[in-house]
């Protein structure tokens, strides 16, 4: 099931429920201004990420999560979940989005933090 | 309360323990470190281009003083420990200050060996081991002119070529007649010789040192003989013993060194040694390698982690001495039972030999061209059986002949920006520079850092041939028995044992049964692992698809851009208009941006996005067609001719042969990718011998190849039997497929995983052993009835939908939409 998207008063929007998402797993948002990729762990928590490697722009959303990481697709960076930077030595960061739970239905806010200038 | 840990040393083995075990867990102790030295911790190997000057002493230092503080470990630098008291658990040092333990390491390391001669105390008479002693040979460098270097060894011909750097005269006297003794064999010795007198080293061989002579500062060398020769300076570099006074004095059990078992604790649990001060199983140690070896299996224990035991070191000696290029391993001088194979031109100043026993390499010395050293030595330490490349062991691994770095294989005479890796255009001047300035040991860190080598491999031998040329050959070789990854401490072959012997039927399983050390893995050991399961347990094992790779997960292999490939199958190579005119359908209404014919003769669809795959598929499934699986670990093409059909030369139907070699083999998981191939005659137009496997049809049957490449590293096949019939052909294709699928690790192709095991092993278990031939094709036949259901068609039906389907779509201004 694809969600509608909601928006509530405090620029939340819901974007859908923990399970459309699978375990160590990721869906994509499609959005204006590009793709949000949306993570969940093995622990149910939830993350949201610019779906663009900081490396070569690869899809994060379409690769393995591991612990609070996930491994790009592409050259395998791996970027941390919640904060959006690369695992060092690399360095570079996707931008990460707010994400709030209420139950198990997702919402995110498309207003990037402010952690890295790749928005 | 975190337990106290005590580091006596603060050299090169201390902190790698202290470095290893900060890595597994950095609370487990508050640590003090002792140090002699009035300096952070630096790369003892590298005093020799200091003492050329091509490195200044900043250079070197691998810990700053700023390290200590930002791991929270105390140092007391300059601070030489003489006394530790075991009762009370505390060490002296000699200005008072004591520090309690609740363990401690002895990383004392060595103390060079000055002979008991007359003069030995005299003004200008030094050794060769420390910052100090490269400090007064620079100094006495711009004073004097005469240096004697006692010693012919590595270390000797070390310090001899430095002072010859920085201007002196120099003479190398030796007991020995020939050169580095310990190393060497005596013609690699005598062009060592050679090439050092050329550059204008002066030698005295067979020489013992009677007396040093002079008033206040060393004046003469005088020997048994009677012959004198004039010295500003003497070096003593005959050698070096551990330094285990202090243990000794502790009443800590030494012989030669201070004696450890395996997990490095001496006879005292409590107190642990690692480095050149110990011996282990009998032996001492004078090089890196080993040491790095022992911290890791130190800070294991020390951490209560694991269960890691060392178990001794096979070393390799490499001089570091520019221009010249000799390395050693292992067992050189042989004995009555080995026999030895030499390569030797001496023009071109080069020589090889290897020492060998029972097919086994016991020991190599070679000189001139040392680009094979790395794998003679990976041959030496895997004990693997070389029968089957005797003839051609000599000439090397040939592997610099690699697709993409042309025939340059004299990566010592590259220019800096001469294309190392050129998957991620990494050039040779990267590497060096990342090397040095953040003092790299191990391929893993330059891939890490430099990303070079960390893509197809194919220039993983040059990255290890500059690092062992950047810091010395005893540069931290990958460990014998690798673990899979970081993960674990496992072995690919281990954790294969475990699957089967305790049943583990899910990656989950696996992990948690075999105690991985995070919490979900990572993307290197989930895909193995997920493949190990279901090629343990084809029936009752958990596919898990979050721990494959994205391309096997959405079933289309994807591209740089994000988009995805369709690549239909064609059955050996064949189609027919209705399946070309789907095809042509499907492009035309998706608007395919690149139709493409495959290396594997078959059509290709470029630039698909997610979402429009399960529509094409279902279309093409409609007609017929199945995956392709040119994304993923499995079987992807048998490349055939026409054959006898049409071909005036066919001797058999090829065609019809690779068709039902697809049919019997599609849809079966591999280590890594797996094409086949069957030519109809030995013109070989299908190319069977650069496959996995290969048949090529001859009159009288069928001649089989395995273990060929085609990419990265060009490998011609081995041939591995000829047969009567097919049904001969298809029962060796599918054995030897599943020994393959049984036996190689995790994306290791046929040709490394047969140059591992050996022709001969496959030979005996599928040519030679009928009964266990058909016992492995059944377990093939077994494994394939759960394999062969098209994933295509599965998700044309809405399988895995989440895979293709966007959660949501938010528009402009955040509106509320269905998506």
């Amino acid at each position: 099931m694809q969600a509608a998207t909601t928006k509530n008063a405090q620029g939340w929007i819901e974007v859908g429920q923990l399970d459309d998402i699978p375990k160590l797993g990721a869906r994509v948002i499609k959005t204006e201004e590009g793709d949000i990729g949306i993570f969940r762990t093995a622990e149910d928590e939830v993350f949201a990420l610019r779906d663009e490697c900081p490396h070569k722009g690869g899809p994060l959303s379409q690769g393995i999560v591991h612990g609070k990481k996930v491994t790009c697709p592409l050259h395998n960076w791996n970027i941390n979940l919640d904060s959006g930077e690369a695992v060092a030595p690399d360095e570079g960061c996707a931008a990460s989005f707010p994400v709030r739970m209420e139950g198990t239905t997702i919402y995110l806010s498309i207003v990037a933090e402010e952690n890295c200038p790749n928005k | 309360m975190a337990e106290k840990l005590v580091v006596i040393g603060n050299g090169m083995a201390g902190i790698r323990t202290v470095e290893e075990l900060l890595k597994i867990d950095p609370l487990a102790f508050d640590i003090t470190v002792f140090g002699a030295e009035p300096y952070g911790n630096y790369n003892r190997i590298m005093l020799s281009p200091v003492l050329t000057g091509e490195k200044a002493f900043e250079e070197i230092v691998t810990h700053d003083e700023q390290w200590y503080v930002d791991n929270a470990v105390s140092l007391y630098k300059g601070k030489e420990v003489t006394e530790i008291d075991r009762v009370k658990r505390r060490v002296i040092a000699s200005d008072g200050t004591t520090a309690e333990y609740d363990r401690l390491l002895i990383a004392t390391g060595s103390n060079p060996f000055v002979i008991p001669v007359p003069g030995k105390d005299l003004d200008g008479v030094v050794t060769f081991r420390d910052m100090h002693d490269v400090n007064a040979m620079l100094d006495t460098a711009k004073q004097h002119k005469h240096a004697v270097v006692i010693g012919g060894g590595l270390l000797g011909l070390e310090a001899a070529n430095g002072l010859m750097q920085q201007g002196m005269s120099v003479t190398v006297v030796h007991l020995m007649d020939t050169l580095m003794e310990r190393q060497l064999d005596d013609v690699a010795a005598g062009m060592l010789r050679a090439s050092l007198e050329e550059r204008g080293l002066n030698f005295l061989m067979g020489a013992q040192t009677e007396a040093i002579i002079g008033k206040d500062r060393v004046e003469k060398v005088r020997f048994k003989d009677g012959t004198e020769i004039y010295a500003d300076l003497v070096v003593m570099a005959v050698g070096i013993r551990p330094n285990m006074e202090l243990a000794k004095t502790s009443g800590i059990h030494c012989e030669r060194g201070v004696v450890v078992n395996d997990t490095l604790q001496t006879f005292d649990p409590r107190v642990y040694a690692v480095g050149e001060c110990v011996q282990h199983r009998g032996i001492t140690y004078g090089l890196v390698a080993p040491l790095f070896e022992m911290a890791k299996v130190c800070a294991n224990h020390l951490a209560k982690h694991g269960i890691g035991r060392y178990e001794g070191s096979v070393t390799s000696t490499k001089l570091k001495v520019t221009g010249i290029d000799l390395f050693s391993a292992g067992d050189f001088t042989g004995n009555e039972n080995t026999e030895d194979l030499i390569f030797q031109d001496a023009s071109s100043g080069v020589y090889r030999k290897l020492v060998v026993q029972d097919n086994k390499i016991k020991g190599a010395v070679m000189y001139g061209d040392t680009i094979d050293g790395i794998w003679y030595f990976d041959l030496l330490r895997d004990e693997t059986d070389i029968s089957d490349m005797r003839k051609n062991i000599l000439f090397g691994q040939a592997h610099l002949g690699d697709s993409g770095h042309g025939d340059d294989n004299r990566v010592i005479a590259m220019s800096d920006t001469a294309e190392i890796c050129g998957c991620n255009g990494v050039c040779k001047g990267d590497i060096v520079s990342a090397i040095t300035e953040k003092n790299l040991l191990t391929l893993e860190d330059v891939r890490a850092h430099t990303k070079a080598s960390s893509s197809c491999g194919s220039c993983t031998g040059l990255v290890e041939a500059l690092l062992a040329h950047t810091v010395g050959g005893d540069y931290s070789t990958a460990p014998h028995l690798k673990p899979m990854c970081a993960c674990t401490d496992m072995t690919h072959d281990d954790v294969r044992a475990a699957i089967t012997d305790k049943e583990l039927k899910t990656v989950r399983d696996v992990m948690t049964g075999l105690a991985w050390k995070t919490a979900d893995g990572c993307a290197k050991c989930r895909p193995a692992l997920n493949y190990y399961v279901i090629s343990a347990w084809p029936k009752e094992g958990l596919d898990d698809y979050q721990s494959r790779f994205i391309n096997e997960r959405v079933h289309a292999n994807i591209q740089k851009d994000g988009t995805y490939s369709v690549i239909p199958r064609m059955w050996g190579g064949g189609t027919t208009p209705q399946e070309l005119r789907v095809i042509a359908d499907v492009a035309e209404e998706y608007d395919v941006k690149t139709v493409h014919v495959t290396g594997g003769q078959r059509i290709g669809l470029y630039g698909l996005t997610k979402e429009q795959l399960p529509p094409i598929w279902k279309k093409l499934s409609a007609a017929g067609m199945v995956s392709g699986h040119a994304y993923g670990k499995a079987l992807r093409t048998v490349k055939t001719c026409v054959g006898k059909e049409w071909c005036r030369f066919g001797t058999q139907d090829s065609t019809r042969l690779g068709i039902e070699l697809e049919k019997m083999t599609w849809g079966s998981w591999t280590p890594h990718k797996y094409k086949m191939a069957a030519s109809g005659c030995p013109r070989n137009c299908a190319e069977a011998t650069i496959k996995d496997f290969g048949v090529v049809c001859v009159d009288s049957g069928y001649e089989l190849h395995v273990g060929g490449n085609g990419g990265i590293k060009v490998r011609v096949t081995d041939f591995l039997c000829s047969v009567k019939t097919e049904n001969e052909v298809l029962e060796y294709a599918a054995a030897f497929m599943q020994i393959y699928r049984q036996e190689a690790h995790y994306l290791e192709r046929t040709a490394p995983w047969l140059e591992r095991v050996g022709l001969s092993y496959v030979k005996e278990q599928i040519v030679e052993n009928e009964e266990y031939r058909k016992q492995l094709a059944a377990s093939f036949h077994e494994s394939q009835q759960y394999m062969q259901d098209d994933p295509w068609a599965e998700r044309a039906e809405g399988v895995d939908k989440h895979e293709f389907e966007p959660i949501a779509t938010i528009t402009l201004g955040n509106q509320a939409v269905t998506a």
